[in-house]
């Protein structure tokens, strides 16, 4: 670890790993955000040591007997060195407490099944349960078609957490990282309350291609990135990775009154105290 | 005996039927009535055969056959003085998604549907059922105005997905379809939605976040076209037969998947075949449901809305 060499795709300039880690997997070149870990992504993102895990064993299930369905996931596993496409857990930025859920590219393109579902389900649950604000972090090519309709049912099933959070008053941040597609983006990753994602991060509901073949025309340089919905007025902002940690703090610091007792609030609001 | 032959037989059987019909006069009935109505049955025996044998690919034929009765149908024979409205009061009107009030046996309620075409000029305007995000966020401002005079709402899902373009991509197709997610799961007011032909993926479940889901008996819902899905999986849209049988998505797999509550007999051969008694079937049961619906309290609707979305789902905790 650390001695590997990494080319960077953009700019096609070779960096040593060691050096790649220290600017977050942002390109020194030409900023390039390579494709991190959800554990990489942890680290960079909260105050060290603070992260619990919760349902880390949860594991899918072949429900519909599904062809190869079984390898994939086993080969997911093996992979990505975790049981699913996404982790959650409790963990504290600047010293603000946070539910925070990191979706995993490397496990089957963090496509969403029963388990990430449940998981983001559960983590909303639990930031009603104790007054919390939720972070996600959103990297997914869409359902896991594997799961046919149960996989579809996770977006009517996380979104309805969603709400429930929502009408508590509690806060709710979604960081959209490349790719966030499909099923994802038409449910949790869109109902963030501050929405913001990384640069050149490609954000959409159809994928770049069927579009391509269903109006039989080239696209458009740009389209579905992160600029190009900035510009539509589909994102709040682009936070570079180098930015996100202190962005986040400062998100959570601004609604910290929300998460906690009427009359504390007050006098510090009023610098009493 | 293979479907393709049945078809033929029974196509030859109702056209002998037809002849006979046509050819003798009006004193001469009585005497071929035994005949005719011999040959009658033996009809009714074929067609019945023919579509219990139907493989899940031809289910999708079926779910997608072109006289199926439409959300504009199913409002002409079940509401009454219905008034279409429009628009999404942002950017324009959706014809791929309609909606609009009316009576329903003597209730006012909000009926809101995907719409295909009847022809090829109907079907460029509606682009084949498959909604923008005008279309979403015209289907929710109905369901919040419903919400507001206390309607029930009846959804009518019949799409092949969310239309995949440039415009709905600029315009947050995502985002208008998770707002619906959303707001349906909070909406105090019951909804009622029926799968009357394609239940396509997200374009589908924007209008399915109900207290009751039924499937026509001859319908699909899916998180993807089985076209679709051979083509990502083998490379191959081929293969669709294979995708379709893989991906359970017959209303007897749902059921049994405790997707939808029940299912919604179509008549004989299908929906297209007799649009005026899919309608009373239909009426029957919404008729039944928006009864029971209305003894609940608000707030328990909404958990038992909010709990049957909430146990979707399988996995293991080891």
């Amino acid at each position: 670890m650390g001695n590997l060499f990494i080319k960077c795709p953009n700019c096609g300039v070779t960096h040593f790993e060691g050096i790649l880690a220290k600017s977050f997997y942002v390109c020194p070149e030409c900023d390039f955000h390579h494709r991190i870990s959800s554990h990489q992504r942890i680290k960079f993102t909260v105050d060290k040591g603070t992260f619990k895990e919760f349902d880390k064993k949860m594991k899918s299930v072949d429900p519909l007997g599904f062809p190869k369905y079984e390898e994939k996931l086993k080969e997911a596993m093996k992979e990505s060195g975790i049981n699913e496409a996404v982790v959650w857990g409790t963990a504290e930025i600047e010293g603000e407490s946070t539910v925070l859920c990191v979706m995993e590219p490397n496990f089957i393109m963090g496509s969403m099944g029963s388990v990430v579902g449940e998981k983001i389900t559960r983590a909303f649950e639990y930031a009603i349960e104790n007054r919390l604000p939720i972070i996600i972090f959103c990297a997914s090519g869409g359902a896991r078609m594997q799961e046919g309709i149960l996989s579809l049912m996770q977006m009517a099933k996380t979104s309805a957490a969603a709400k429930r959070h929502s009408d508590k008053g509690l806060l709710f941040v979604s960081v959209l990282t490349h790719p966030t597609t499909g099923g994802v983006t038409a449910s949790f990753a869109y109902l963030g309350d501050i929405i913001i994602a990384e640069p050149q991060a490609l954000i959409g509901f159809a994928g770049p291609r069927v579009i391509e073949q269903t109006i039989n025309q080239k696209l458009p340089a740009g389209f579905q990135r992160a600029e190009f919905l900035l510009e539509h007025g589909m994102l709040d902002k682009i936070v570079p990775r180098t930015l996100m940690r202190e962005t986040l703090a400062n998100i959570l610091k601004l609604h910290k009154n929300i998460t906690e007792k009427p009359k504390k609030y007050r006098i510090e609001q009023y610098g009493l105290e | 005996m293979k479907k393709r032959d049945l078809e033929k037989e029974l196509k030859d059987l109702q056209q002998k039927i037809e002849s006979l019909k046509s050819e003798v006069s009006e004193e001469e009935k009585n005497s071929i009535y035994p005949l005719l109505s011999q040959l009658e049955q033996s009809a009714m025996i074929l067609k019945g055969e023919l579509y219990r044998k139907i493989t899940p690919i031809e289910r999708v034929q079926l779910a997608r056959h072109p006289n199926r009765p439409t959300t504009l149908d199913y409002i002409k024979y079940l509401i009454k003085n219905f008034i279409q409205l429009h628009g999404d009061r942002r950017y324009s009107d959706d014809a791929a998604i309609v909606g609009g009030i009316g009576f329903f046996e003597g209730i006012p309620v909000t009926v809101i549907g995907h719409q295909k075409g009847r022809d090829t000029k109907d079907n460029i305007k509606r682009h084949f059922g498959m909604p923008h995000p005008e279309g979403y966020r015209k289907a929710l401002r109905l369901m919040k105005e419903a919400e507001k005079f206390k309607r029930p709402i009846i959804c009518f899902i019949d799409t092949p997905g969310a239309y995949p373009g440039l415009g709905a991509e600029e315009r947050g197709q995502g985002e208008a379809i998770a707002v619906n997610l959303f707001e349906m799961a909070g909406l105090k007011t019951p909804i009622v939605s029926i799968v009357t032909g394609e239940g396509g993926s997200g374009g589908a479940l924007a209008l399915a976040v109900a207290d009751r889901v039924f499937m026509l008996s001859n319908t699909i819902y899916s998180v993807i076209s089985p076209e679709g899905c051979a083509s990502i999986l083998w490379k191959d849209s081929s293969r669709s037969g294979e995708a379709a049988e893989a991906l359970k998505i017959d209303p007897n797999n749902l059921l049994n998947l405790g997707i939808i509550d029940d299912i919604i007999e179509e008549p004989e051969g299908g929906a297209h075949e007799d649009h005026e008694k899919m309608c009373e079937n239909i009426r029957e049961k919404l008729r039944m449901t928006l009864e029971e619906l209305r003894q609940y309290s608000i707030e328990d609707l909404l958990e038992q809305r909010y709990n049957k979305f909430r146990k979707l789902g399988k996995f293991i905790e080891a």
